[in-house]
């Protein structure tokens, strides 16, 4: 194991674990009721792309939808790796998988330079601006968590115990992962 | 950094700990008390300027925008930094030892959840001194009103309420998320879920209602404060927005907001009738699902709040139906508390007089709860006083008697003291009496159509202001004996035994005040709780 901190017992690892699906769980219905509202607006608004846009370019994000969904898996390979004690496969994977989350954020905000109008612009640009900027920050802080877990593989590291850091930024960021899949469809594929 | 989980020194509780970022339950516990009363005692200040201003119809001593920052505040700060975080507090302090625990499941997390309260409260009245005057949209802040903001200042009190709203509520997930984890994963041995007390069953349930509900009103309060301070068009139909969607996400919490009130004082009458009747629950089981089917039916009524906000008949009719479906549920929890004490051994100590007041009381609050629920009804009385009086039965005569209950009920086991019960009864008595003086009146008003959140009126309804004033007045004497009994009792009270009510629960079988880790060994369950006359809960 590669936690530098006392090992915890696997009932508090067990718990820490259950909680933070209990909070995503929560978090999820944020995400819902946002979903929710751009639906709704969407039946509203006969037209509510701003004027001047008359669809949106799909290629670019899809890319970047591709990236996100990627290291997810390149998460699931370090996990992998872990549980088969090769911690330098483990890092490398997890690096891959930071490497990933941070070109995906890039990506955001090429977009966003790029989209032609702002969160100023009307309904759809307010929409499009607080979806996708609330998904960033948890995109950030799933960044942080990540580099965080890494950062302590490196301290001197009891092999032997259970820890919940490498298993809950895992489960953060795959989280994070599977909103932006509804999102994306329903921004970028349905709604305009 | 030492972990909360590893340092376990049996160090002597001061106040000066009281003041201390501690991870103990029971600490936090007293920290969430003693705070929230703070806001109580505040809150209802407010309460009684706004009653003294309601004494004649004419305006007469406070100009209209700070009375409504009166109403808003009085409203905001009763339910957000009273009535569910006061309650977060007995739970607090009450979940784990009831289940067997040494401790809440993260408590770290604990303390910082209690720490986000003060300044989210003090924010909140302290808006009073900004240039603008505190919000004045009332406690559901409805855009357009809510919007408005007429000092034209970026920091307005609008403003600090929604970031106090959300301060409140990153703690309340907070909260959520530890309760939730401490019941499902930290119960002793032998604890099954049909041995838990239903105090725990009702927290449960309330916290899942909340973490799953409170989200939509985080989502509506964001397009809020953006609308509010960068101009963002979701909530202003000149935009192409819609107001109504605030509504929406604001009753589907703030609905639901009202059980996650409620169901932890349905369960401290549940904890409370059996100890004072010396017998059994009554349907125990009954009374624990009711619980979860309560949490469930009350996510899908929100919209009974809004029946003439422009919402179609279908919508009304459906959420009439489940409005009324509630009280099935509801009406079980009363039927089982009634066969409790039928026939039983009653003692009429304070606990129980709260407990039984709060029933009765529970009753009428629920009849006009169905009242308004009725579509045609609801109509007739929609923003007129008798959705205030139908509240104020909520939250005052069930919710805060009940926590008063809870208090004098659990007040020997957390303080080692015991209370002064002759002071108890005439705390009792006085809040009966002026609590029903106070809120009653209002449904003649309301019925009569006074409208709410005027500060003038009709000379009509002169008399029966008069009356809900005066009784408003009592109300705050009230609580001048309970302070006194708390205070006093606390610093010179005589010893109370570990189990002064012969009560059955496990926070009974430890000592009082209850040591560092709540038991000298973890507890092996083996029977029912409530076991008057049956298994002990404890071999």
């Amino acid at each position: 194991m590669v936690m530098a901190e006392k090992p915890l017992s696997p009932d508090v690892r067990d718990r820490s674990l259950f909680g933070l699906m209990v909070f995503l769980l929560s978090d999820s219905v944020v995400f819902l009721s946002l979903f929710v509202i751009l639906i709704a607006f969407r039946f509203q608004n006969q037209v509510w792309l701003p004027s001047g846009i008359v669809r949106l370019e799909v290629r670019d994000p899809a890319i970047n939808t591709f990236v996100l969904v990627a290291s997810s898996g390149a998460i699931m390979l370090a996990e992998n790796s872990l549980k088969r004690n090769h911690p330098w496969r483990f890092r490398f994977f997890w690096v891959l998988a930071i490497t990933m989350g941070a070109a995906f954020l890039v990506g955001q905000y090429l977009e966003w330079m790029r989209v032609g109008f702002n969160i100023h612009s009307g309904l759809f640009g307010a929409t499009f601006f607080l979806l996708t900027g609330f998904h960033g920050l948890h995109v950030f802080t799933g960044l942080l968590l990540l580099i965080t877990v890494l950062a302590r593989s490196f301290l001197v590291a009891d092999y032997s115990g259970v820890s919940f850091g490498v298993s809950g930024a895992g489960l953060f960021w795959h989280f994070v992962d599977g909103i932006w899949i509804v999102l994306f469809t329903l921004l970028y594929l349905w709604s305009p | 950094m030492t972990s909360p989980e590893s340092v376990r020194i049996a160090q002597r509780t001061t106040w000066q700990t009281y003041l201390s970022f501690n991870t103990d339950h029971k600490v936090i516990g007293i920290q969430y008390l003693v705070t929230t009363f703070g806001f109580f005692l505040i809150a209802g200040l407010l309460a009684m300027l706004i009653r003294a201003e309601l004494l004649t119809p004419e305006l007469n001593i406070v100009p209209r925008p700070l009375y409504n920052s009166l109403f808003t505040l009085h409203g905001s700060l009763m339910i957000f930094l009273w009535v569910i975080p006061g309650l977060a507090g007995l739970a607090n302090y009450f979940v784990p030892l009831m289940i067997g625990a040494r401790d809440m499941a993260f408590p770290r997390l604990n303390a910082i959840a209690f720490w986000l309260l003060p300044p989210a409260g003090l924010l909140l009245i302290f808006s009073f001194f900004l240039p603008s005057g505190a919000a004045q949209a009332g406690w559901w802040s409805y855009p357009p009103v809510s919007l408005q903001n007429a000092s034209g200042q970026l920091l307005n009190g609008e403003l600090i309420w929604i970031l106090s709203l959300m301060i409140i509520g990153v703690s309340s997930i907070m909260g959520g998320v530890n309760f939730v984890t401490t019941i499902v994963k930290m119960r002793a041995p032998g604890m099954g879920w049909f041995r838990m007390p239903i105090f725990v069953w009702t927290v449960l349930s309330a916290q899942l209602l909340q973490l799953f509900s409170l989200p939509a009103l985080t989502a509506g309060l964001i397009l809020l404060f953006l609308d509010l301070s960068i101009g963002t068009p979701f909530f202003q139909a000149s935009g192409g927005g819609n107001p109504i969607l605030y509504q929406h996400l604001f009753w589907f919490y703030s609905h639901p907001a009202v059980y996650v009130m409620v169901l932890p004082v349905f369960g401290i009458f549940s904890e409370i009738l059996p100890a004072f009747s010396r017998k059994p629950l009554f349907g125990y089981k009954a009374v624990a699902l009711s619980s979860f089917a309560i949490s469930i039916v009350s996510m899908m009524v929100w919209v009974h709040h809004m029946f003439a906000s422009a919402t179609p008949s279908w919508m009304r009719l459906l959420f009439m139906f489940t409005t009324v479906l509630v009280a099935v549920p509801t009406g079980i929890k009363v039927f089982s508390w009634t066969a409790t004490i039928w026939r039983g051994k009653l003692h009429l100590e304070t606990p129980m007089l709260f407990a039984l007041g709060g029933i009765v009381m529970f009753l009428i609050a629920g009849i006009t709860g169905v009242m308004l629920g009725i579509v045609p009804v609801d109509i007739h009385v929609n923003n007129t006083y008798f959705v205030v009086g139908h509240f104020h039965y909520v939250v005052y005569n069930t919710i805060t008697m009940g926590m008063f209950a809870a208090i004098y009920y659990w007040f020997p086991k957390v303080t080692g003291k015991m209370y002064v019960e002759s002071w108890g009864k005439a705390h009792f008595l006085l809040t009966l009496v002026a609590a029903n003086l106070a809120f009653f009146p209002m449904f003649a008003l309301g019925l009569n159509g006074m409208v709410r959140r005027i500060s003038s009126y009709d000379p009509q309804f002169a008399a029966a202001n008069v009356v809900a004033s005066l009784g408003s007045f009592l109300l705050g004497v009230s609580i001048l004996p309970f302070l006194g009994n708390m205070i006093g009792s606390l610093l010179m009270g005589g010893p109370a035994s570990a189990n002064p009510w012969h009560a059955t629960g496990l926070e009974w079988q430890t000592s009082s005040p209850p040591p560092s880790e709540n038991f000298e060994a973890i507890p092996q369950i083996t029977g029912p709780p409530y076991g008057y006359g049956r298994k002990a809960l404890v071999s």
